[in-house]
Parts: C-alpha cells; sequence; structure tokens
C-alpha cells in the first residue's frame, strides 16, 4: 500500500517533469523567434540609418534618399487619429464605467464595441473610402484616413480607459459627493487623475496600431510617392507602414539597404511605445496608494 | 446662480458623455450601412451562381468569390494550427509554471510581437520565411498558403497568450491551494483545476485570435502569391493563394467606382465582416456563459 502509494507519486512527479519540460519547449520556441526578429532587425537595419536617410526626401524612383516624408506623414496620421479618437474614447469609457445603467442599451453598446473590435482593418478600409473619401468628399487625405483610423482605434481606448476607471475604488467617489461634489467634479477632480496612467497606457497602446496600421489607408490617404510634404489635411500622404509594403513588393530593383531601414525605423517605433507603457505602468504601480 | 451654472454646466457635459457613449452603436451602423450600400449592388450586377463560382479574373467579368472565401479558411485554419498550441501551451507557462522574473521577460515580449505592424511580418516573411520553406519542400514559390499560415500564426499568438492568460490569473488561488492540498502535484493540478477552471476564457482568446487571422490584411498580401486558385486538396497549403482581405486591399484602388468590380469588393466586404460578426458573437456567448455560471457559483 505505502510502496505503490510511493510508486505512484514517483510517476505523477515523473510525468509532471515531462510536461513541464513540453510546456517549456513550446513557449520558448514561441518567444525565441520575437527576439531573433528584433535582433535580426536591429543588426541589418542600423547600419542603414543615418541622419541623411531619416531627414531626407526620396530621389531617384525611392531607391535613394531618405524617409522623411513617410515618417512625418505617420506623425500626421498619428496626430490626426488622436485627435478624433482620445476624446471620444475617454468620454464612451466614462459613459459606461460611470453614467451607463446595466440595461439592454448598455448591452447592445458593448456589444458595438466588441464588434467594432473584431472588424477588419481592410473593412475600415472601404468604409473610410465610401464616407469620408466618397460621400463627404475628403478625398484620399490626412483627414479622411485620420478618421478612419480613430474608429479603428475606438474600441481599445475605450476598454482600457473603462477598466481603469472600473479600478478606481467606489469609496472615493462616495467621499467625493458626499462632499457636496457634483457628479461631474467628483469624474473630472477625482475619478479621472487617479485612472490617468491606464488611460495613457490604452492611449498609447491604440495609437501604436493605428500608426502601425496599412489596410485602413491604403485607399483613404496614402500615397505611394509624393515629391513634397503634405501641408493641408486635404493631402495625402506617404506613410511608414504603407511606404515599407510599397518599397518591398511594388517597386523593382530595391537596394535592400534602404528597405532594411524602413524596418528599422518601424520596430524603434515600436520598442519606444512599448517601453513607454511599461514604465507608465510601473510607476503607476509603485505611486497607487489603494 | 453659481449652483445654477453649474448645474447646466454639468447637464451639457452629461449630454456630451452619453452621446459619446452610443457613438459606438452608431459607428457599426454607419459601417454595416456603407457595405450594404455599396455592396448590394453587386447582386444585381452579377447573377448570384456566377457570383458564388470558382472563377475570380474581373478583367473578364469573371466575379466568383469562393475560392478567395476558401484562400482566407485554409489560411485562417493553417494559422489557427500554428497559434493555438503555442499559445496556450506559453499562455500556461507563463501563467503557472515561469519563475516571476521569467514572465516579466515574456510578457513585454509577447506584447512587442503585438505591437509589430503587419507589414513588418510581411517583410520578414518575404525575405526570411518564404526562401527557407521554398528551399526546405522544394517548392517552385515559397509565396505560399503555409508561410501565409506561419506569419499569421505569430499575429494571432499575442491575443491568444494575452487573453488566455488573463483567464488563468482569474482562477482564484483558494483552488489551487486546495488541489496541492489534497497532495496532487503541480501539474495535475494545472490539468485537472487551473485549466478547466480558465476553459471558457481560453476558448474566447481561441476565438478572438482566429477573428484577427481572418481579417489580417498586409501580411497575406505580402506572402501568400495573391493567386486566386481554388483550393481543393491538402497539398494547397503548399500553393499560392489569396484571401478576401488581400483581394479588396489589392484591387480597390484601381476599379472605377460604382463599376461591378467595385460592387463585388464591397460584397466580399459583406461577407468578412459576416464572418467576423459570427466569430465575435460566438466569443461573446462564451464569456456571457461563463458569468452566469460564475453568478450560480456564488449566489
Amino acid at each position: 500500500m505505502q510502496n505503490t502509494r510511493k510508486s505512484n507519486l514517483t510517476k505523477q512527479l515523473r510525468i509532471e517533469k515531462i510536461g513541464f519540460t513540453i510546456f517549456t519547449i513550446f513557449a520558448i520556441a514561441t518567444v525565441l523567434p520575437i527576439i531573433a526578429v528584433v535582433i535580426y532587425i536591429i543588426y541589418l537595419g542600423s547600419p542603414a540609418i543615418s541622419w541623411e536617410f531619416i531627414s531626407a526626401m526620396p530621389s531617384d524612383g525611392m531607391r535613394a534618399g531618405g524617409i522623411w516624408p513617410a515618417i512625418i506623414g505617420t506623425f500626421y496620421l498619428t496626430i490626426g487619429t488622436a485627435i478624433f479618437s482620445v476624446p471620444l474614447g475617454i468620454a464612451a469609457a466614462i459613459y459606461l464605467s460611470e453614467y451607463a445603467a446595466a440595461n439592454r442599451l448598455t448591452q447592445i453598446i458593448r456589444m458595438a464595441i466588441i464588434n467594432l473590435a473584431g472588424i477588419p482593418s481592410v473593412v475600415y478600409g472601404l468604409f473610410g473610402l465610401g464616407l469620408f473619401v466618397i460621400l463627404l468628399n475628403f478625398g484620399t487625405s490626412i483627414l479622411a484616413a485620420s478618421l478612419t483610423l480613430s474608429i479603428m482605434t475606438l474600441p481599445v481606448i475605450i476598454s482600457t480607459t473603462e477598466e481603469a476607471l472600473r479600478a478606481v475604488p467606489q469609496s472615493f467617489r462616495v467621499v467625493s459627493v458626499s462632499l457636496g461634489a457634483t457628479k461631474w467634479q467628483t469624474i473630472w477632480r477625482v475619478v479621472l487623475p487617479q485612472a490617468i496612467p491606464g488611460i495613457l497606457t490604452g492611449v498609447v497602446l491604440g495609437l501604436e496600431r493605428a500608426a502601425g496600421e496599412t489596410a485602413p489607408i491604403l485607399f483613404t490617404g496614402a500615397a505611394f510617392f509624393l515629391p513634397r510634404l503634405p501641408n493641408s489635411p486635404f493631402d495625402a500622404t506617404m506613410a511608414l507602414p504603407y511606404h515599407l509594403f510599397v518599397i518591398s513588393t511594388q517597386v523593382p530593383g530595391m537596394p535592400i539597404q534602404i528597405q532594411y531601414g524602413t524596418v528599422m525605423v518601424l520596430l524603434a517605433f515600436v520598442l519606444i511605445m512599448n517601453i513607454i507603457v511599461t514604465v507608465i505602468r510601473s510607476r503607476a504601480r509603485a505611486k497607487r496608494q489603494w | 446662480m453659481i449652483a445654477k451654472r453649474t448645474n447646466f454646466f454639468e447637464k451639457i457635459i452629461t449630454l456630451m458623455i452619453q452621446l459619446s457613449g452610443f457613438s459606438s452603436i452608431l459607428f457599426v451602423l454607419l459601417i454595416l450601412f456603407f457595405l450594404l450600400g455599396e455592396g448590394s449592388p453587386a447582386l444585381f450586377d452579377i447573377p448570384i451562381s456566377e457570383l458564388f463560382s470558382d472563377r475570380w479574373y474581373p478583367i473578364e467579368g469573371y466575379y466568383g468569390i469562393l475560392p478567395l472565401i476558401l484562400g482566407s479558411l485554409v489560411v485562417t485554419l493553417g494559422a489557427s494550427l500554428v497559434a493555438v498550441p503555442f499559445g496556450i501551451l506559453t499562455a500556461v507557462f507563463i501563467a503557472e509554471i515561469a519563475p516571476k522574473w521569467l514572465q516579466e521577460i515574456m510578457k513585454p515580449l509577447v506584447e512587442l510581437l503585438a505591437g509589430l505592424p503587419s507589414v513588418v511580418l510581411g517583410f520578414l516573411g518575404i525575405l526570411v520565411v518564404s526562401p527557407f520553406l521554398r528551399d526546405t519542400f522544394n517548392l517552385p514559390t515559397g509565396l505560399t498558403a503555409l508561410t501565409g499560415s506561419l506569419l499569421l500564426g505569430g499575429i494571432a499568438i499575442p491575443t491568444i497568450v494575452s487573453i488566455s492568460e488573463d483567464a488563468l490569473n482569474n482562477v482564484p488561488d483558494t483552488y489551487r491551494h486546495g488541489s496541492l492540498a489534497l497532495g496532487l502535484t503541480r501539474w495535475q493540478t494545472i490539468w485537472g483545476v487551473t485549466v478547466p477552471a480558465a476553459k471558457s476564457g481560453i476558448l474566447m482568446a481561441v476565438m478572438l485570435g482566429v477573428g484577427r487571422t481572418i481579417g489580417e490584411t498586409m501580411t497575406v498580401m505580402m506572402v501568400t502569391g495573391n493567386a486566386p486558385i481554388l483550393p481543393t486538396s491538402f497539398n494547397a497549403l503548399f500553393m499560392p493563394i489569396r484571401t478576401m482581405t488581400a483581394t479588396i486591399a489589392s484591387e480597390m484602388g484601381e476599379v472605377a467606382t460604382n463599376s461591378p468590380h467595385y460592387h463585388v469588393l464591397f460584397f466580399i466586404g459583406i461577407v468578412l465582416f459576416l464572418f467576423t460578426l459570427a466569430v465575435n458573437i460566438v466569443a461573446s456567448n462564451i464569456s456571457a456563459r461563463k458569468i452566469k455560471r460564475a453568478e450560480r457559483i456564488l449566489s
């Protein structure tokens, strides 16, 4: 009896060992390629990076020169997206977390948000083409592309902001209201300041996604090549991810150097955004008093 | 007087917040409206039997979208075969097995993968993955459904890992302690207690990951070769293929507004929308069921 139990345990422990090993192998197989990709891009991309590459206009059919218009284009698109999606997304999250009753309507709103999050990016492109480019006659422009990206980014901002707002303890609100503050004063002075790190995280992640997207801007604002920088929201623009797509599939005889350099800039952008998020999170965790 | 002004201000703000709250419904309806408005004329332009036939060659007026639908399904299925095992096992490893320091390294890496623009994955696909597959399997071209599946797996993995991991972390520690106190090993606890308790969350993670792969555009457009061939056998995995998303992305720029081709591309958009809608409805039903069961246990 004692013996069988003991051997059973030994057997179980051996199974555990084998099982853990298999899980470890799978997990490493998942993570290792990510590290490899980062090293690969940095190794091949960093020699291509120079001040000229970043700050010059492309020349010789994009086969020489720099990628400045693509960088500035992505910057404009990101700012444009932020202008529309950040206030709207935060307000919608405030509604869901602070105002909405637990009823049918709220359920429908939640269904709508889940739906928006699931719609393929290229379908957003179709929608942007139909509404902003053709019907509202914005043309293929920074404005149309930014609006399209904003709607795509909304669900990310709404859900992360709502989560951040809900994490603020109920007692904060009760105390504020009991001191005579109105509901909005409570939200503006008490709830929002507490939730800022969480909101920022959501905003950065949402904008990072928007900045990296290509499909939604294909027919709404992205230009293959422009000889000059855009100077109004109604101009089309070059954009980094679309530029990478163009130079790696559409232009024959493209020097590999320029492709690697462009990927490197995109990777650097993603890394910086992720570091910002990590710093915000860990600082908030250290400072939080509840 | 001041109180009155505050009151007025409060009303305006409340109204604005309410309107913002409803905006998501408006956007979904607008998207649906535009897709239907621009896509449904395809049904009048082209007979239905032709629309669902197996030849896509718009220049000569063949608008059969069947190869595109099946192309999307093949790539999605292939991606799931990669992403589901790797994603779930990684999530369990991070949540249950890995020591704290390893967690702190692995989580940001998975997040980094989630943040990589899909064009970057497509670029690596063209430069690294497809030549490798071409040489390994001795194929005429490396731009195949398999290449697309592998890379799309990489896109679905972060979604599956992060949502499954959340589900596992939400399993109360008392469950684990109870199981360990009964003398079960950590392995038995994971299989017998933790994973079953997080089952619905993991299932939802898989659905949402699959949903992302169906809708993914740039990566598949860059690495699957873009040939609208009807996949008929297992070999299709090693041949070029064309998905619905890639078709819209590569052809919409060149069509004339309101031509039959334009309407059909929007019609494909409707089909895509319905696919992702179905996936989302299933996923949210899973989570709703989970909440109900949790309520039953607690009451």
